[in-house]
């Protein structure tokens, strides 16, 4: 018996902690009524460089209510592990967390200078704004095209190398008869998950603490805030249950995690610190803004003879962020020749970090657009040309995929779409109410990751089994999921697992992040539930009492909680006749699970297309949706309903980035401006259409053992460029400066 | 946020006598834009008399014909009610563009009429603001300026007055019915409102403590007639980057009368009195209406981010005006 039965991966499952979400009861991290806390709040720089010349904070100190000002001038040392270094190998951004006012230096406008304590949360907001900050300015560098002659090379992309060149470019050009070369660019861009950043932080001691926060990685934050704070790890507890959406702003510890921890010890009480609406945008995190080069070059069938994707993004002057936008373009076509590069620009900026699909998204809005151009160049169905230079094995390393359908996504989306009525030429289409018709299409495709990840399962005295590890949900349905893998693996209904998440004191896994959750955890989680099985119906086999003593494993399987005799099924006994029988008081398993040596044998990948329809007003320029059909091969999927719901909502996501996300800083001081989600444009209901979403069927055996790809990312690649091309067909206007708004193509 | 004391007042006199001498006190209606610039520190009443509990929510057909709305009425209700569907669709279509469902049903006729710009940096008390604290600079003349005006600017404010349901009542011709220290004022919308010139912080005529009662809608036979047309940058809850609000009079395939306003462009809600003029007695179609945009537009003054607003103000009275012209009157 290796194998399970797929009782419950795979089924529209409904969420099972959707009733304590609407219900109110799922506990997020500004949540937690901990007894005598006290409230925080940041004080925040308004200058981009320079540095805090002199704080007065006697009106706030005098002010109702407040316990604490802490400043650059008065806040406690931190002790700081000196073996870590900020940045250094895991190419994670560090913000200044080893250096929350332990200086009076500014790198970026918005970042925190300050901290008051208070009774209230409405005494601290008061007080806060008492302070009197004086600074000694200097001038920042916040124009990335003024500063692109300093740019510099990193070491690394995000993990994948800095530079890559293959064959020769010139001669490549030269067997070419059609070249497109253009430059796009893209705009910072903020998360803005519902749920704004929080921690509440609680001592035990002097050298115990407990944070509550709102965050995609409970280790990451015990392991920085242990070193911050130079405690044992296992001093260090961080609780995260619930999360409202973190879309990589929340994988990383941002200053406002240890200055609350900072601020508890120094109260001698619990703090709760959370971040305002405003306050996200700086401190926690961005899409950096991205400028890049692509060329194409092809011969007349539409052969891909030579390509190159040469990119910019910024970061901060005090740390380091890729956008890695070029990777993808070295693994989505053919491409004998080419050459990608990546260099950043260092502003008076926040530090960058990971944005769904960092790099994918925008890259693919560079390259996918660059096809279409070259379609039109060449007088080539855009799908054709893809079909055309479709790659059988990973371009650039050579392996081969461990399983791809792109072309079948092709197929269908281009099927259900309607491709076959697009007529080419732009403007030659029209809807019956006047309004301009277009139709675009592009490739999406995201990476498969794991990592390291361990989960226990527990089989209980009444028949029900308990499943842990320390992972976080989103919202994604990560609870869902981990319960169905669960439950199919111990042979048990769902109803009859519990599965718990969010707290270090749980099974060490990786941070919620590069849509790995399903691959790593989900992997430790079936596999510590199959542990448990297996010795379950090892002790059955030992024990005389048993109806299955003396049976071979074999022959055996296990269903609803019943281990019986697979040619015989009604020979057997429940799990909880066993334990009652054993007099044990739980059987248990707890497993680490690994990446093997998959990824050096093959290249791992997620692919999908995805097609547009847009009506455009001619007059107006008002640009709207009319339908998106996306097609996507991305493995085993654990669980119909909230896998489509996570493609609909990278979707969504996309639509915001093609048309209207745009955070905008100041040309002067650096600040945005735009800091609300008032005149921050995300999109609303009325600007989604009917979105189609299919997973062709994808069985890949290899990637890991759910088989499954992760499906967080890949709905935002691809279709913001389908989005400028359905827009380009419909109305002949190129955008290529995102968002694309109206004033670009009146 | 500072701190502040809370009042309710239960009628008229209470409301006006715990306003007057009182320079920290301020009306709450729907707090909607209020509590907004509380909690940004722009605003720093020390005093909120809610005035919520005063009894205008009705509306109430006028002798001769016109309309009467309470200052109480709230955008929803005024968006909904059939007197203004059928008489008046541009103030309800207009309603409707506004805000979200959520704040409609919050936000009332007399909050409306004051709301404040949306202007940026007005609404953050660290950068410089001409509005919100004279003689300090406008920080976005030179900053970043898409969204603001181009029409009634002075070298001092660009910044827009960002209703769209004063733009449909501009339109109208409506009155705002105030009651003050001085008794009862009838003020015509178009002088209620002033353009920044030296004086951005001065918005309209409103004494200190003076309370909206009413707007008063006159009979108007052909604003059945009218439409609002509104541009964003998304489908739904976004201000306006332009709109127009008209109504037209044709006869026998001829402009009799025509009103035009715009928003999302001007200081103010912005009546085109010279475009109107360039409609009436024209051949209703495509000619008149381009004419009249040209006219509404003129001496027009752009920012670096905002040059786009001319033409596409033009394009959106057009727009309006073919829609309105294809109603049936
Ligand atoms: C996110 C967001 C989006 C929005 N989008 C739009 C939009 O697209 N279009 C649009 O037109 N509007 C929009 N609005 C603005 C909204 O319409 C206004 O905030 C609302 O109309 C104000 O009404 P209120 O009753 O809430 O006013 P309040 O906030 O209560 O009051 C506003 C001001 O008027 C004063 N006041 C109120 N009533 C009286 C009275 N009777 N007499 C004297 N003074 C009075 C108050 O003292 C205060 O100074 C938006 C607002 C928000 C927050
Ligand atoms: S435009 Fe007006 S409101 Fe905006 S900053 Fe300038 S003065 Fe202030």
């Amino acid at each position: 018996m290796n194998e399970t039965m797929d009782a419950a991966v795979g089924k529209p499952m409904d969420r099972v902690d959707g009733r304590l979400k609407v219900t109110g009861g799922a506990k997020y991290a500004a949540e937690f009524p901990l007894p005598n806390l006290a409230h925080a709040v940041m004080i925040t720089s308004t200058i981009a460089k320079g540095r805090v010349a002199k704080m007065d904070t006697s009106a706030a100190d005098a002010a109702p209510g407040v316990i604490k000002v802490l400043t650059p001038m008065n806040a406690p040392r931190l002790p700081n592990d000196p073996s870590y270094s900020p940045g250094g190998a895991s190419g994670r951004p560090q913000d200044r967390k080893l250096s929350v006012l332990q200086n009076s230096a500014v790198y970026y406008n918005n970042e925190p200078i300050g901290l008051v304590i208070a009774e209230t949360l409405e005494q601290a907001m008061h007080a806060a704004a008492l302070v009197q900050v004086e600074y000694k300015e200097e001038k920042p560098a916040l124009n990335m095209g003024r500063e692109k002659k300093n740019a510099y090379k990193p070491k690394a992309a995000n993990q994948e190398p800095t530079d890559t060149h293959r064959g020769d470019i010139t001669s490549g050009q030269r067997d070419a008869s059609r070249r497109v070369e253009q430059t796009y660019t893209t705009p910072m861009e903020n998360h803005n998950p519902m749920e704004p950043h929080a921690t509440t932080a609680v001592w035990d001691g002097d050298d115990r603490l407990t944070v509550y926060d709102a965050t995609q990685g409970v280790f990451g934050v015990q392991n920085v805030l242990s070193r911050i704070f130079a405690l044992p790890k296992s001093n260090v507890r961080c609780v995260s249950y619930f999360v409202g959406g973190g879309f990589g702003c929340k994988g990383s510890v941002w200053s406002h995690i240890p200055l609350a921890a900072m601020a508890a010890k120094s109260v001698g009480r619990p703090v709760k610190l959370s971040l305002t609406r405003a306050q996200m945008f700086g401190m926690v995190g961005y899409r950096p803004q991205t400028e890049q080069d692509l060329m194409v070059a092809a011969k007349s069938d539409g052969a891909i003879t030579a390509s190159s994707h040469a990119s910019w993004s910024n970061t901060s002057t005090f740390d380091e962020f890729v956008e890695p936008t070029a990777a993808v373009t070295r693994i989505l076509y053919e491409s004998p020749a080419q050459e990608t590069s990546h260099r950043l620009v260092r502003l008076n900026y926040g530090t960058p970090t990971f944005m769904r699909a960092p790099g994918e998204s925008p890259g693919t809005f560079a390259i996918e657009t660059a096809m279409d151009e070259l379609a039109y160049s060449l007088k080539m169905d855009p799908v054709q040309l893809r079909l055309r230079n479709y790659a059988e094995v990973d371009p650039e390393s050579k392996k081969p995929w461990s399983s791809k359908s792109l072309r079948e996504c092709y197929k269908v989306g281009a099927e259900k779409f309607g491709w076959d009525k697009r007529t080419p030429a732009p403007r030659s289409m029209t809807a019956p109410d006047g309004r301009l018709l277009g139709m675009g299409m592009a490739s999406a495709t995201y990476p498969v990751r794991r990592s390291a990840a361990s989960a226990l399962a527990r089989l209980l005295p009444d028949g029900t089994a308990y499943v842990q590890a320390g992972t976080q949900d989103l919202g994604t349905g990560t609870y869902t999921i981990m319960t169905q893998i669960a439950a199919d693996a111990l042979g048990l209904p769902v109803e009859r697992v519990r599965f718990e998440l969010g707290d270090t004191e749980m099974p060490e896994t990786p941070v919620s992040g590069g849509s790995q959750t399903a691959a790593s955890t989900g992997s430790a989680v079936k596999q510590a539930g199959l542990a448990a099985r297996d010795q379950a119906v090892q002790i059955a086999l030992a024990d005389p009492s048993s109806p299955l003593h003396g049976m071979s494993a074999a022959d055996l399987d296990v269903k609803n909680g019943m281990i019986f005799v697979k040619a015989q099924p009604d020979k057997g006994e429940t799990y909880a006749e066993l334990i009652a029988r054993q007099k044990l008081p739980k059987i248990e398993a707890k497993i680490q699970s690994k990446p093997g040596e998959e990824k050096n044998q093959y290249a791992l990948h997620s692919f999908g297309a995805v097609f547009v329809e847009v009506l455009v007003d001619p007059d107006l320029g008002e640009i709207r949706l009319n339908r998106i059909v996306g097609a996507y091969g991305a493995g085993r999927i654990l669980n119909a309903k909230t896998g489509r719901s996570q493609l609909i909502g990278g979707v969504v996501y996309g639509v915001g980035m093609a048309m209207m996300e745009h955070t905008i800083p100041d040309p002067r001081t650096g600040r945005i401006v735009n800091r609300d989600l008032g005149e921050y444009h995300v999109p609303v209901n009325a600007d989604i259409p009917d979105i189609d979403i299919t997973f062709v069927d994808e069985v890949d055996t290899i990637i890991n053992p759910v088989g499954a790809k992760g499906i967080g990312e890949i709905g935002i690649t691809g279709v913001v460029a389908a989005i400028g091309n359905a827009v380009y067909h419909a109305t002949g206007v190129r955008v290529r400066d995102l968002p694309i708004t109206l004033d670009k193509i009146i | 946020m500072h701190p502040f004391s809370y009042r309710q007042a239960s009628d008229e006199q209470s409301a006006l006598s715990g306003v007057s001498g009182q320079p920290g006190a301020a009306y709450l209606a729907g707090g909607t834009t209020l509590i907004d610039l509380m909690k940004l520190d722009v605003q720093k009443p020390s005093q909120l008399i809610d005035i919520t509990p005063l009894p205008w929510t009705k509306i109430t057909e006028l002798p001769g014909g016109g309309v009467s709305i309470g200052a109480m009425v709230r955008n929803s209700d005024l968006a909904h009610s059939e007197i203004i569907m059928t008489r008046y669709p541009v103030l309800s279509e207009a309603l409707l563009s506004g805000a979200s469902p959520q704040l409609r049903k919050m936000a009332t006729t007399g909050g409306n009429l004051l709301q404040r710009t949306r202007c940026y940096y007005f609404r953050d008390i660290t950068t410089p603001c001409n509005k919100r604290e004279p003689g300090s600079g406008c920080s976005a003349m030179d900053g970043y300026n898409r969204i603001h005006a181009i029409l009634g600017t002075s070298k001092h404010c660009i910044a827009t007055h960002p209703s769209d349901m004063c733009v449909a009542l501009t339109a109208l011709d409506a009155t705002i019915v105030t009651r003050g220290a001085k008794g009862e004022r009838r003020i015509p919308i178009n002088e209620f409102y002033f353009t920044p010139g030296d004086h951005p912080e001065r918005e309209n005529v409103l004494e200190p403590g003076e309370l909206i009662t009413a707007v008063e809608l006159p009979a108007m036979p052909f604003t059945g007639r009218s439409h609002y047309r509104k541009v964003r940058d998304r489908a739904s809850y976004a201000f306006a980057l332009s709109s127009a609000a008209v109504a037209l009079d044709i006869q026998g395939g001829v402009i009799k009368d025509a009103r035009i306003a715009m928003g999302g462009v001007g200081t103010k809600p912005w009546r085109a009195l010279d475009a109107e003029k360039a409609l009436i007695g024209k051949t209703a179609g495509p000619d008149a209406y381009k004419a009249a945009a040209e006219a509404a537009l003129h001496g027009a003054k752009t920012h670096k981010d905002n040059a786009f607003k001319v033409e596409l103000a033009k394009r959106t009275v057009i727009r309006a005006l073919t829609m309105a012209a294809q109603k049936t009157a």
